[in-house]
């Protein structure tokens, strides 16, 4: 099978305190260090996963972005991907959730995938829209929140996380699947993999490679405005008990009043 | 990757360069590339994966652990940096490895890697055949066999070249006859293959590969030790172990080479693995300080404790600044000299004085920090459901192993002697114009725009101090001559003063190259590094002090300290504010506030 996942370089969320830019009223990617996106590795996990209980599979890491990227896909590679795409080009600047998926689209399309693999969403914009938006450019069928997965026959077949438990899904292949945050134990680059890393197949792909036109993507085709950006509500104070014997109980009611117990 | 690392410095050279232009010569960690810090990562996380759930088991020594742990880092290709591709390896470096050193942060099994890694599998690397290494370093860097060293007797540690296990040819001429007792051995319990060294016909000592499978080896019970009480350590004896004569290491009678060249290597890492354990006990430290309370206030709010969070940074950040420095530099010099493994231990042993710095002062580092850690943990620090109080134990090796620290010093001090007198430094045509600059009276004119503004007085303090160790190593040296030999307390004192400089130095060199890159964290950098620079300052003028009252002409004494002291001069900061910072940025961090690889 030719499974695929979709990558992104974020700024890394555990040094980085993510700043929105005034005026373009974006986040700040520039000067900060940049890292495959930790949901992301997770979702590699599960692809990995995946492919070697398959076995015959091969996996692949897409990524739009710029130059820079190339790091999150060669970090994908040594996690033990198989090969890896960068869609890059200047004029995919400012794209929005309608020209990342066009992209994505469009590059996966050329490579005929039996499965695609998403997060969610991404640990920095937290859109969750672009696997939707791929599934809708490819007309396939998307599996959302899946906390496992198998392939059965020609249909995959997933676990879908719910509030309460989890409901058992299914759709024909090829699909997309989002893959729910926390679901698989993440997996670390090893030596060895770090060392195959430097030798498997990475390409790059600009705009042209994949027919499409820049006005269909970055700022220009974007259709998505921020129109202004405030600071979050600070946080209401919180309630300090006092044990004078029944704090327990206090707690315990609390708790019960907001349904958490 | 370290392939494309820039040439960098000669040996010693941080003794005659001014900081502010090593700044732009030497590898900070802060220039290691994406796939030198995923190998730290993954090195790291092994052993909070693999090796830390087992912690209790590997305490204990139960059979089979650690062997399994090995080879299990062994599959996930940890134990093939230092071995060429050809034999299976990943060919990365001695700083790769450094730097994987120094994120193995479990003492036990850092020991037991070390012994298999460094001093079990080098000499192959460097000194095998091609059969031998085609034999052996493939199995080494799978881990299947698994490696140690035996140099060590009952009788001879630090003066290990009076060793007496023999090695006598077999009258067929086909074999050596291995007889005698090694001593503290690590991995002796599990090891498949050692490196040992024995004598022939009395001469000075040969190495050979020694498979443990063969007859007339057996091992002593483990050694019941302080710490690292997980890594397996005994005593080995040979009974006429017929060892084939292929299985001689590099040349016969040579083997000293052996020991000494891998020991430079084996120092430097333990360097690095010290400044790894550093950066994890002050992680462990910061973080109760910011849980325990006491009279109210948690422990990262009282003065003292924020004094000792600081200096644990500052020296930890002088160690990793030094020990990163030297092995990147080694890495260059090695890849410089090509193949031929004469031309490579020259460029190695260019950097002695450096490795041995390295050893001595990571350990004394780590030794420092893992005190204070067990200090800041009170009482708690003192009770063994406390890893500080592990770490404690588990550091102190540490100063005895690879060389002790005062045989390090010896070879520090001693090495700098000779290149001087072999003409291999520039000291004495520098000296007469040090000499009349300390003598006038006159101040060495402070830095200029070159060096950043904040930094300017410490690197100024720093620099005065080079001439003044340059000064008084080379008085002392002249007035004894011959009979330095045997005033090992001035050998203590100058290698003390190499020590604080070269920390300093690269500390400065460090932050400055930060600064000029406009780093995220330079203005921490530069805090470190005053810091650092100021705790050095203050223990070179002491040392100054007593080895020119005890080494200078009497009649010149009261005169000499004066001037030195006066061009020695004050490294003048607000000590206490300087640490309250830093202290503020390690409890925001909750550790060692700069990225751990
Ligand atoms: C846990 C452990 C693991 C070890 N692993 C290995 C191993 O794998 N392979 C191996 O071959 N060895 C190993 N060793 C041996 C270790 O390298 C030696 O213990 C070390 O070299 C010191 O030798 P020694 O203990 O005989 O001390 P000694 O040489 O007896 O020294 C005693 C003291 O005298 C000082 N001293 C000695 N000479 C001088 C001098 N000239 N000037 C000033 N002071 C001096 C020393 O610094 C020390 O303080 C290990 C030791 C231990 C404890």
């Amino acid at each position: 099978m030719k499974i695929f996942v979709c990558v992104k370089q974020i700024p890394d969320p555990n040094t980085v305190e993510s700043k929105l830019d005034p005026a373009t009223k974006r986040l700040v990617r520039t000067g900060v260090s940049l890292v495959l996106d930790p949901g992301d590795e997770t979702t590699i996990a599960a692809a990995i996963k995946l492919r070697d209980s398959l076995g015959n599979s091969e996996l692949t890491a897409i990524s739009m972005g710029p130059a820079s990227a190339q790091e999150a896909l060669r970090r994908a590679l040594a996690m033990g991907v198989d090969r890896a795409i960068l869609i890059s080009d200047s004029a995919l600047a400012g794209s929005d959730v309608l020209g990342t998926a066009r992209t994505l689209a469009a590059a996966l399309k050329r490579e005929n995938p039996d499965l695609i693999f998403c997060s969610t969403e991404s640990t920095d914009g937290y859109t969750g829209m672009v696997p939707g938006a791929i599934a809708e450019f490819l007309g396939l069928p998307q599996l959302t929140f899946a906390r496992e997965i198998n392939v059965e026959g020609t249909k995959a077949v997933i676990k879908r996380v719910t509030q309460t438990g989890y409901e058992v899904v299914e759709s024909p292949l090829p699909a997309v699947v989002t893959i729910a945050s926390g679901s698989f134990e993440a997996i670390y680059p090893t030596m060895k993999g770090i060392m195959s890393a430097r030798k498997k197949p990475f390409s790059q792909l600009s705009l042209s490679d994949l027919g499409l036109d820049p006005s269909q993507v970055g700022e220009a085709g974007a259709r998505e405005q921020v129109l202004s950006i405030g600071k979050a509500e600070a946080r209401a104070a919180g309630q300090i008990i006092k044990d004078e014997g029944n704090a327990a109980e206090i707690i315990a009611d609390f708790l019960q009043r907001h349904q958490l117990l | 990757m370290s392939m494309t690392m820039k040439p960098t410095e000669s040996g010693t050279a941080f003794l005659l360069t001014p900081v502010s232009e090593s700044a732009d010569k030497i590898f900070t960690l802060e220039q290691s590339d994406d796939e030198q810090r995923w190998i730290a990562e993954s090195a790291a996380t092994f052993v909070m994966r693999e090796v830390l759930p087992k912690l209790e088991a590997v305490e204990h020594q139960e059979p089979g652990v650690m062997p399994s742990l090995v080879k299990k880092a062994g599959e996930q290709g940890l134990l093939m940096i230092d071995i060429p591709e050809q034999y299976g390896g990943a060919e990365l470096g001695l700083l790769t490895s450094a730097i994987v050193a120094s994120s193995i942060h479990e003492a036990s099994f850092s020991v037991a890697f070390g012994a298999h890694t460094t001093i079990g599998t080098l000499p192959i690397v460097f000194y095998g055949t091609e059969e031998q290494k085609r034999k052996y370093l493939p199995k080494l860097a799978t881990g299947e066999w698994i490696a140690a060293y035996a140099l060590t007797e009952p009788g001879v540690g630090s003066d290990a070249m009076n060793l007496s296990t023999t090695a006598r040819l077999s009258e067929d001429g086909k074999y050596y006859l291995l007889n005698g007792t090694k001593q503290w051995i690590s991995n002796a319990g599990f090891a498949d293959l050692m490196v040992v060294f024995a004598r022939v016909d009395g001469q000075r000592p040969s190495a050979f590969i020694v498979e443990t499978s063969w007859p007339g080896i057996s091992t002593g019970a483990e050694e019941r030790k302080m710490g690292i009480k997980g890594s397996s350590t005994r005593q080995v004896y040979f009974e006429n172990t017929p060892v084939p004569v292929e299985n001689l290491l590099g040349e016969l009678h040579k083997g000293y080479k052996i020991a000494f060249n891998i020991l430079n290597i084996g120092r430097l890492k333990l360097g690095a693995g010290a400044v790894g354990g550093a950066r994890t006990a002050l992680d462990l430290a910061a973080a109760y300080t910011t849980e325990r309370k006491a009279f109210g206030k948690y422990l990262h709010e009282f003065g003292m404790i924020q004094k000792k969070l600081a200096r644990m940074a500052a020296e930890t950040y002088a160690a990793e600044s030094e020990v990163f420095r030297t092995a990147a530099n080694i890495e260059n010099a090695r890849r410089g000299a090509g193949e031929n493994t004469e031309q490579v231990f020259k460029a190695i042993e260019e950097f002695a004085i450096e490795d041995s710095i390295a050893k001595v002062h990571g350990s004394e580092v780590l030794a420092y920090v893992v005190d204070e850690g067990v200090q800041i943990f009170g009482g708690y620090g003192y009770m063994q459901e406390y890893p500080i109080e592990k770490a404690y134990r588990d550091a102190r090796i540490q100063r005895i192993f690879e060389g002790t620290n005062e045989i390090n010093r010896l070879v520090a001090a001693g090495t700098l002697f000779r290149r001087v007198l072999g003409g291999k430094i520039d000291l004495m045509n520098r000296y007469p114009a040090i000499e009349a600059r300390i003598k006038s009276g006159e101040a060495l004119p402070a830095p200029g725009d070159e060096v950043p503004a904040e930094l300017r007085t410490a690197v100024h303090a720093v620099e005065r101090a080079k001439d003044v160790a340059i000064y008084a190593g080379m008085r002392v040296a002249m007035r004894y001559m011959q009979a330095l030999e045997n005033e090992e307390e001035f050998i203590e004192y100058l290698a003390n003063l190499l020590i604080d400089i070269y920390a300093s130095d690269s500390a400065l060199a460090r932050a400055i190259q930060a600064i000029r890159r406009g780093d995220e964290n330079s203005a921490l950098h530069s805090k470190l590094a005053q810091l650092a620079t100021w705790l050095a300052h203050s223990r070179i003028r002491l040392n100054l002090d007593q080895m020119i009252m005890t080494y200078f002409e009497p009649e010149t004494v009261s005169e000499e300290l004066a001037r030195v002291r006066a061009y020695v001069g004050d490294y003048l900061i607000n000590g206490v504010a300087l640490q309250r910072d830093i202290a503020a940025e390690v409890v925001a961090k909750k550790g060692y506030p700069l990225p751990h690889f």
